[in-house]
């Protein structure tokens, strides 16, 4: 072991050194912001800061004051409305287009680009344009009573009651030409013999897509679960455009409610609060999944 | 120049392997694994995949870190040398040519990377193509060309470097049958022409037999046996040599040595057979549980037989195969096959003579498994 | 001509068995084309279509329109008369607070944030991707998947840090501050998807590349780029339009004078001064949706490519 060599062996430090340079920037976001960053923004919501940041702890303060305003409650509903009904339609919306395209249809590329040129657009687009064929005066509501029916009420613009379905019609109208094109991602993967089988066998189409075909896309699911997931707690340029949280507070967002109370109000505590209540809300969708995905099998 | 110990740096070691060991963790890959391979030898790493023979490859290349022992090429430590700084040249499996290139930056590219004059770049390219006859090729996209000719251009590559050792690791496997026969004479007479040291991985047990000067035999990141082919073939060292190597594989008869008119013997189910010609070292006692192994071939039948020890057997099934006809046979409650000329044929349930020629079988320990 | 009478002769030869089994269904089955099948089919995708379709259609009659048209007509309605006005307006005078030189500042600032951000992102991203890929080292793999878990943290948790931060750089409100952001928030989902392309490369063209002695930086420049232009134009697309459509980070992080273009146009349509007039509302927000539009017709299969990369797990 003692033995000399003509080169000497480098220093772990500085072993495949040009590497780890580059990885700087990725160690760095890593660790200062995304790591860094999210505790510091915990550690902040249990302080009284207002206009800065301040270390002036106060326990739990800044949680009742969260928990006992009316506000925060409706952004809490509204986004339980808006995710659960978005989960449900834009995965039922998203399977059934994939797979009425996974029909070895024609014009199968037109009919693709019509269901995901939405996705490309800016939410702010997305919120304004709906904002237009919703408003009451010119919209729909409009025009289904110039047809006749006189007392034809849909205004999801200014009746509070209705707003946020108004904001889920948008949301869906753009997200699920994404969820249709990793659905059918998902159904080319699935074996083609599969197909052959359960013809040979003489199973209808429909059965063999809820018994064989979903259970196979299993991870496709899921992942497209927590995409959806992940993008229904960041919901805020859509709204901010679409309703501004109004009429009132009715259409009102966690997002929203987090950057008017750091940005606005000048009111950290509370921002930090709230941010730190999504951040839990999003650990309890990924934690979950992760574990499902990664836990089983480490070492990929 | 430091001083290598004495024991290491005889002139003709080309590449010395020293207590390699490599573990990833918990998982020994390579276990303390020793190999000396001697100048202008043809070393062939063979064994199934998972045995750790591209994994000893790798480490030769300074592809991989060991964790534990040192690597010598032409009597320089090279453990902790970069891979171009080792005096190697590797062809791969996928050929691994750069897609972006012609056949001519595909040779050249690494000599380029080393700053060499351009004079000198197109001389060492220009010899390469024309031992390996890829002339009209230079100018080609690897896209453009086939498998055979990809492979020749990443052998080419290593030919440019005019190193004194060159790794193979399965360069044959993503061919076709007929390519890969081709391209095998082709390896072999490039050997010849270079005399350099070529150190070859495969799983296929013809492309070892026929190239090999010498065959490593590995499993589980142990060297089971390092011998010239025919040793290998005829002399297996233990029961995992004798099952790998031969198609179709060697006849394995589980039983007992046991005493019979002052002469031990080998009987299982009650027959015995003769061990007249066997050659051991060791004498043979009774009792000891062995397997006794004999090639399909080293069974004679019928009318080949001159005097042998003859045993009864009855026809279960017949394989004919061209060439040859392998026929399986009932014989002592085993399955045993024997291959005989293509055009001898048997029908299912005759009775045939046997007679096994045991100079060419082995016995085995049934413990320990190593060759008696 | 030849042939066709000796088959003849054989088909005449084999007789009245063949005529007996030629009778039955032969050669290829024939289909209708409006079966009930296909008209389902095609008549549910076709009202899909429409759905997706009618926003943009809106848009377009809409801008086009006079504002007196608009007052009496429906929105479904095309434009009787067509004028550009509305165009012009939102284009070159539209107001947002005092200043009134329409969103053509706004998609300057937004081409001025968009470049660099893009450039800078893709290289960060990629280089990252490929050390990760082909040059682990200890804990590289552990930074990587606190920056894939990092992807799902909502912005809202980590913006304040980062603002502190371009604070203290004193970069907080300059353009150089908007690109750190737009990279650190692109890095999760570039990274991720330059790293398996550069992981599905065969291996062994790294390590041919290796003992040819190439380096990092020579493998990366002269191996890897040169075999990666579609995923580089993969990470453009992505890139392209996640930094166009941005609405948050252009508020927090931008100062009025610089807000990019998505911010400008709900400045524009939301302010609660003057009279609403939606044609040239309408018109503003096609002009902000066209860029990434455009970017999304001419890229077709590539953008659906990119949008799938987030969903390919590491």
């Amino acid at each position: 072991m003692a033995q000399s060599t003509p080169s000497a062996r480098p220093s772990q430090l500085f072993r495949n050194l040009n590497s780890k340079i580059a990885s700087i920037p990725m160690i760095f976001v890593a660790l200062v912001i995304f790591l860094g960053g999210s505790v510091w923004t915990v550690v902040y919501s249990f302080t009284n800061s207002r206009l800065l940041p301040r270390t002036n702890f106060v326990g739990l303060d800044q949680y009742e004051r969260l928990w006992a305003s009316a506000r925060w409650i409706v952004s809490i509903q509204n986004l339980a409305i808006y995710g659960i009904l978005s989960l449900i339609f834009s995965l039922v919306v998203g399977f059934v287009l994939a797979a009425l395209m996974d029909q070895k249809i024609r014009f199968e590329n037109v009919f693709r680009s019509i269901f995901l040129y939405p996705f490309a657009l800016s939410f702010i687009v997305t919120g304004l344009v709906w904002q237009w064929i919703l408003n009451p005066e010119f919209g729909i509501q409009a025009i289904v009573r110039s047809l006749g029916w006189e007392t034809f009420e849909f205004n999801p613009v200014y009746d509070p009651d209705i707003v946020i379905y108004g904001i889920l019609i948008a949301g869906l109208w753009q997200g699920t030409g994404l969820v249709m094109c990793l659905m059918l991602a998902g159904l080319r993967g699935i074996d083609e013999d599969i197909w052959k089988a359960s013809r040979v066998d003489g199973i209808p189409m429909w059965r063999t897509y809820i018994f064989i075909v979903i259970p196979m896309m299993r991870p496709v699911f899921v992942t497209t679960l927590v995409i959806i997931g992940a993008g229904i707690v960041k919901l805020y340029d859509l709204v901010v455009a679409q309703t501004s949280g109004g009429p009132g507070n009715s259409s009102e967002v966690p997002a929203k409610y987090v950057y008017d109370y750091m940005f606005q109000a000048q009111n950290l505590g509370q921002g930090f609060a709230a941010s730190t209540m999504m951040l839990l809300t999003v650990a309890i969708i990924i934690i979950p999944w992760a574990y499902l995905e990664f836990g089983g099998r480490k070492r990929g | 120049m430091n001083v290598v110990p004495m024991q290491f740096s005889k002139a003709n070691h080309s590449v010395s392997v020293r207590d390699l060991t490599l573990s990833f963790g918990a998982l020994t890959v390579l276990g303390n694994l020793n190999l000396d391979i001697h100048d202008g030898e043809f070393l062939v790493l063979l064994g199934s995949s998972g045995c750790g023979k591209s994994t000893l490859l790798n480490c030769i290349a300074g592809l991989l870190e060991p964790t534990e022992g040192q690597i010598f090429i032409k009597d320089k430590n090279v453990t902790w040398e970069e891979p171009k700084d080792r005096g190697i040249g590797m062809v791969f499996q996928s050929y691994a040519l750069y897609p972006q290139m012609t056949v001519e930056k595909n040779l050249s590219f690494g000599l380029r990377v080393a700053g060499m004059p351009k004079e000198d770049i197109a001389k060492r390219v220009a010899r390469a193509a024309e031992i390996l006859q890829i002339e009209p090729l230079l100018q080609r996209k690897p896209a453009a060309l086939s498998g055979g000719q990809r492979q020749r251009v990443a052998i080419g590559r290593a030919l440019v470097r005019d190193v004194d050792v060159f790794l193979f690791d399965e360069p044959l496997s993503n061919l076709d049958a007929k390519l890969r026969s081709e391209l095998r004479v082709e390896i072999k007479r490039l050997h010849q022409q270079l005399k350099n040291t070529m150190i070859y991985v495969t799983h296929d047990q013809i492309e070892a037999l026929t190239l090999a000067d010498r065959i490593a035999i590995m499993k589980s990141g142990v060297i089971q046996q390092l011998a010239d082919p025919v040793t290998i073939y005829n002399r297996p060292n233990n029961l995992f040599v004798a099952g790998f190597i031969g198609s179709p594989s060697m006849n394995f008869l589980r039983g007992e040595l046991v005493e019979e008119g002052g002469r031990t013997v080998f009987s299982t189910h009650g027959v015995s057979f003769s061990l007249d010609g066997y050659e051991t070292s060791e004498t043979l006692k009774a009792g000891r549980k062995v397997v006794l192994g004999v090639r399909p071939e080293h069974i004679k039948v019928d009318g080949d037989l001159a005097g042998e020890e003859v045993h009864e057997a009855v026809v279960d099934i017949e394989e004919p195969m061209g060439a040859d006809n392998l026929i399986w046979l009932k014989l002592a409650g085993h399955t045993i096959s024997v291959r005989v000329g293509g055009a001898r044929r048997y029908a299912i349930g005759a009775e045939v003579r046997l007679g096994f020629d045991m100079r060419m079988a082995s016995v085995f320990d049934a413990g320990t498994e190593e060759r008696i | 001509m030849a042939d066709v009478s000796t088959l003849k002769t054989v088909a005449a030869g084999s007789g009245a068995a063949a005529n007996r089994l030629s009778a039955g269904p032969r050669g290829r089955k024939p289909k209708r084309v409006l079966s009930r099948r296909n008209i389902m089919l095609y008549g549910i995708l076709g009202l899909a279509a429409l759905y997706y379709l009618l926003p943009l259609y809106v848009m377009v009659v809409t801008s086009l329109k006079g504002m007196p048209e608009i007052r009496l007509g429906n929105i479904f309605s095309p434009p009787v008369e067509i004028t550009f006005e509305p165009w012009v307006k939102a284009w070159a005078e539209a107001c947002t607070g005092l200043n009134c030189d329409g969103l053509s500042r706004g998609f300057w600032n937004s081409v001025k944030i968009m470049i660099p951000s893009v450039v800078v992102s893709i290289f960060v991203a990629s280089v990252t991707g490929y050390s990760l890929a082909n040059w682990r080292f200890k804990g590289s793999e552990l930074f990587f998947s606190i920056l894939i878990i990092g992807a799902f943290i909502p912005y809202q948790v980590m913006i304040y840090p980062i603002v502190i931060v371009l604070r203290e750089l004193g970069i907080y409100g300059t353009l150089t501050g908007l690109i750190i952001v737009h990279t650190i928030f692109g890095m999760p989902i570039l990274t991720l998807l330059f790293r398996n392309y550069f992981a599905s490369l065969p291996e062994e063209l790294f390590k041919a590349a290796r003992i040819d002695g190439a380096g990092f930086w020579q493998i990366y420049g002269r191996i890897m780029l040169p075999m990666s232009l579609p995923i580089f134009v993969v990470a453009m697309i992505l890139q392209v339009t996640g930094i166009w459509n941005d609405f948050l980070f252009g508020v927090v992080f931008t100062r009025p004078d610089t807000y990019p273009m998505t911010v400008q146009l709900n400045n524009i349509v939301n302010s609660v001064q003057g009279v609403k007039e939606y044609n040239v509302n309408m018109a503003a927000t096609l002009l902000t949706g066209a860029v990434p539009l455009i970017v999304y017709f001419l890229s077709g299969r590539l953008f659906v490519r990119g949008i799938a990369a987030g969903a390919v797990k590491g």
